[in-house]
């Protein structure tokens, strides 16, 4: 059982490198374009918020720490407090996608989604002081696409909390097994720390901030 | 001394046996059905490939193009390198043969992740098909390189459903790599140390490490293309402050490495063949070992190499250059081991070492062109020309397709319980020989006098030529057909296969054939060392009808 359990999170661990692959395409691509365009990636990110940003970055450690608490009661086997820790965990989680949610309608409010309706007027039509909207373009399409493709894994992971509740209601979990509790740790710890590094290379890239 | 060969019964249990109906088929966790599986679809798709290059080089018989239109043209060798790359020789070893083996060469009862595996095979043939369907309905002609901006902004082709296809596509490359490598680490029966490791083992490790590390680059190459295609977020068009170049560098991280993932599978063949056929331990087996990891780390530092012509800096390109001769070494040294492991050896030319001395000779000949390559100077002038072409055929074809097929019959006895008919496959592999080396000689000529790749039309001097590769190109079709049809027809009128018919040594040979759905009756305990041919009974490699 225990060589199982090992070999198990073993092939978690190599699923989540995987993972730090696929990022890290989209980690490359921000930094090649942030060392020619420094400017305009200033400017992006001055239209971040950085209140909303700092909120969510402690609801997700927070939901890291009710998620640890998950696996430690995995672990001893308590039942019922598994489910109540995986429930906060998923709430967390959530709350994190509705905060996005909300600064992804700002974005679209303030002209920010590249394509056709991206400029540097904001809602109101006050120019933002852009020195290079082409290239600020190229931020927001990178702070979409990075930020885009990590609440894809949070809702992925939200599926995997869902699934992992329904199994422990249903008495699957005993401190002799509890696997997948640990494994959809790793997996929502890793998604965590991807976040832990989009947080400042998007939104704290300058110390000149206006919002 | 002739050998007894025993004579199974066929009702005797097997992972074959083990259950009838589809069910049985569509929802086993066993490797080896699922070996069996991917074998089934990986044929179709090499059909279907194969396919689309036969309409190619008809085209090419003439220099008008006058067969199909240009944009047609493009379809087709867009077609035939996306099929051929992503559902044919990035999938074939690994997930048939490594599939069907690594478990029974480690001395487990399955490989670690049994469910994942089947998933891996539902992911392959759900991206399969849904590019295919692609294909189908209009087709993509951007190239298998998709390069921007024409694939994310001016091609009206399929790009997209078929860059999802190639995504789904690498999920099913990027499990099975996850599950050999535990298996590996983990699975080992007692007594099989890494240094007792077949050396399939070694190099399905190490396509293994490219397979898990790569593909997630390629993936996320392909939905940035999307992205960028779908929403015009400009991360690609200058227009929009992008880089079209960008769109290489990423997409040749993986796709430089992706060669590797097939090339070193078939190498993996080629040392387990050779020595059998050697009677002789494998010359240098840490060499050997070392070099497939070799061959891993290095293929991740050479990726713009095909990008010498896209506008990099010379001072890059020097790096890049230097950095491709590097990676030759490691290909070189078991080229060199596995000539030494021959030498002095007792050699008998069954099927598979017939394929594997083609693999020698043509991988040797696709290795070298591909230091010619490397060369900077030389590259200007043969960069997209049918000397590219022509290069990277002789590994991918002579390499390790010809692996392909000589571990699939070698390990034919052991999957399937029969013998194949030795004197059709051996005609077979001369058919394969002769007609591979008629129809891609020809353009490392043609490249060289400048006939430029995916062209439909040509000057009119570059015909002789193109005719010889062309008529080659039949008799190759020929040579893969015949397996086709004689391996099926062994299934039902070959030879019962004992346990060992080559006298191998291996754990794989220590089973029956075919295995048991649990591979071992009990679990092996291993004293010996990798490749213990001295200790092997003297009997001479039996010919069996």
């Amino acid at each position: 059982m225990g060589q199982q359990r090992e070999t198990a999170t073993f092939g978690m661990w190599i699923f989540l490198i995987t993972e730090i692959m696929f990022f890290g395409g989209m980690f490359a691509a921000y930094l090649i374009y942030r060392l020619s365009y420094y400017q305009a990636w200033v400017d992006g990110s001055q239209r971040m918020d950085i209140t909303l940003g700092a909120i969510n970055t402690a609801v997700l450690i927070f939901s890291s720490l009710t998620m640890a608490m998950a696996v430690h009661s995995a672990q001893t086997g308590k039942r019922n407090l598994i489910i109540i820790f995986l429930i906060l965990t998923l709430v967390l989680g959530t709350t994190f996608l509705g905060i996005k949610a909300v600064e992804y309608h700002d974005h679209w409010k303030n002209h920010e989604v590249p394509g056709q309706y991206f400029s540097g007027l904001d809602a109101e039509g006050h120019d933002k002081g852009w020195h290079d909207v082409a290239h600020t373009s190229l931020y927001f399409a990178l702070y979409f696409a990075m930020t885009g493709m990590h609440a894809t894994h949070m809702i992925i992971g939200a599926g995997l909390l869902i699934w992992l509740i329904i199994a422990t209601y249903k008495g699957k979990f005993t401190e002799n097994y509890f696997s997948p509790v640990e494994n959809v740790g790793l997996y929502w710890h890793f998604v965590d720390i991807v976040w832990i590094y989009l947080f400042p290379l998007l939104y704290l890239i300058s110390k000149k901030h206006s919002g | 001394m002739a050998t007894v060969v025993t004579n199974q019964t066929v009702e005797k249990e097997n992972y074959l046996n083990a259950g009838y109906g589809l069910k049985s088929w569509l929802l086993t966790s066993d490797h080896k059905r699922i070996a069996i599986l991917y074998l089934i679809s990986i044929t179709v798709f090499f059909a279907i490939g194969g396919f689309f290059a036969m309409l190619i080089r008809l085209e090419l018989l003439t220099p008008a193009g006058d067969l199909v239109q240009s944009d047609t043209y493009n379809k087709l060798f867009t077609m035939h390198g996306v099929v051929m790359v992503f559902f044919f020789l990035i999938p074939s070893i690994p997930a048939t043969l490594g599939n069907f083996l690594v478990p029974l060469m480690v001395g487990a009862k399955d490989l670690a992740f049994p469910k994942i595996n089947l998933l891996s095979w539902y992911l392959y043939v759900i991206g399969g098909i849904t590019a295919l369907v692609a294909m189908f309905v209009g087709g993509v002609d951007t190239g298998w390189t998709f390069y921007t901006p024409f694939s994310t902004t001016y091609s009206n082709t399929n790009v997209i459903p078929v860059a999802i296809g190639v995504f789904i596509a690498g999920f099913s490359s990027i499990f099975t790599g996850l599950n050999i490598i535990v298996t590996v680490h983990r699975m080992r029966a007692p007594g099989m140390t890494w240094g007792r490791l077949p050396l399939f083992i070694w190099s399905h490790y190490a396509a293994s490490l490219i397979m898990v590390l790569g593909t997630p680059v390629i993936a996320i190459t392909l939905v940035l293309a999307a992205l960028e295609r779908a929403f015009n977020i400009g991360i690609f068009n200058p227009q929009l402050g992008g880089d079209p170049v960008l769109f290489q560098h990423l997409f040749w991280f993986y796709s430089h490495p992706a060669v590797y993932i097939m090339i070193l599978p078939s190498m993996a063949v080629i040392s387990e063949i050779i020595t059998c056929f050697s009677r002789k331990r494998v010359f240098g087996y840490e060499f050997v070992a070392l070099s497939s990891i070799g061959i891993a780390v290095l293929g991740f530092l050479v990726w713009a190499h095909h990008m010498f012509v896209a506008g990099i800096s010379v001072y890059a390109a020097l790096v890049f250059s230097l950095l491709s001769y590097l990676v030759a070494i490691p290909s070189a040294v078991k080229v060199f081991n596995w000539t030494a492991t021959m030498f002095k050896g007792s050699i008998s030319f069954q099927t598979p070492m017939l394929y594997a001395f083609g693999f020698i000779g043509l991988f040797t000949i696709g290795g070298l062109t591909g230091l010619f390559l490397a060369n900077l100077g030389v590259d200007v002038h043969v960069h997209d020309t049918y000397f590219v072409i022509a290069h990277f055929h002789y590994i991918m074809v002579g390499g390790a397709l010809m692996g392909y097929l000589g571990g699939l019959h070698f390990w034919w006895p052991k999957m399937t319980g029969r013998m194949y008919p030795e004197a059709w496959a051996k005609l077979s592999a001369l058919l394969v020989f002769v007609g591979f080396n008629l129809t891609f000689f020809p353009q490392f000529v043609l490249g060289y006098m400048g006939m430029p790749r995916r062209y439909h039309a040509y000057p009119p001097e570059f015909q002789v030529l193109n005719v010889l590769s062309t008529a080659g190109a039949s008799v190759l079709a020929v040579g893969y057909l015949f397996p086709f049809f004689y391996l099926l027809w062994s299934l039902k009128y070959g030879a019962i296969a004992p346990n060992n018919p080559w006298n191998a040594v291996g754990l794989e040979w220590m089973t029956s054939s075919p295995p048991p759905t649990h591979n071992f009756e009990a679990t092996p305990v291993v004293t010996w060392e990798a490749y213990d041919y001295e200790n092997q009974p003297q009997e001479e490699v039996p010919v069996v009808r």
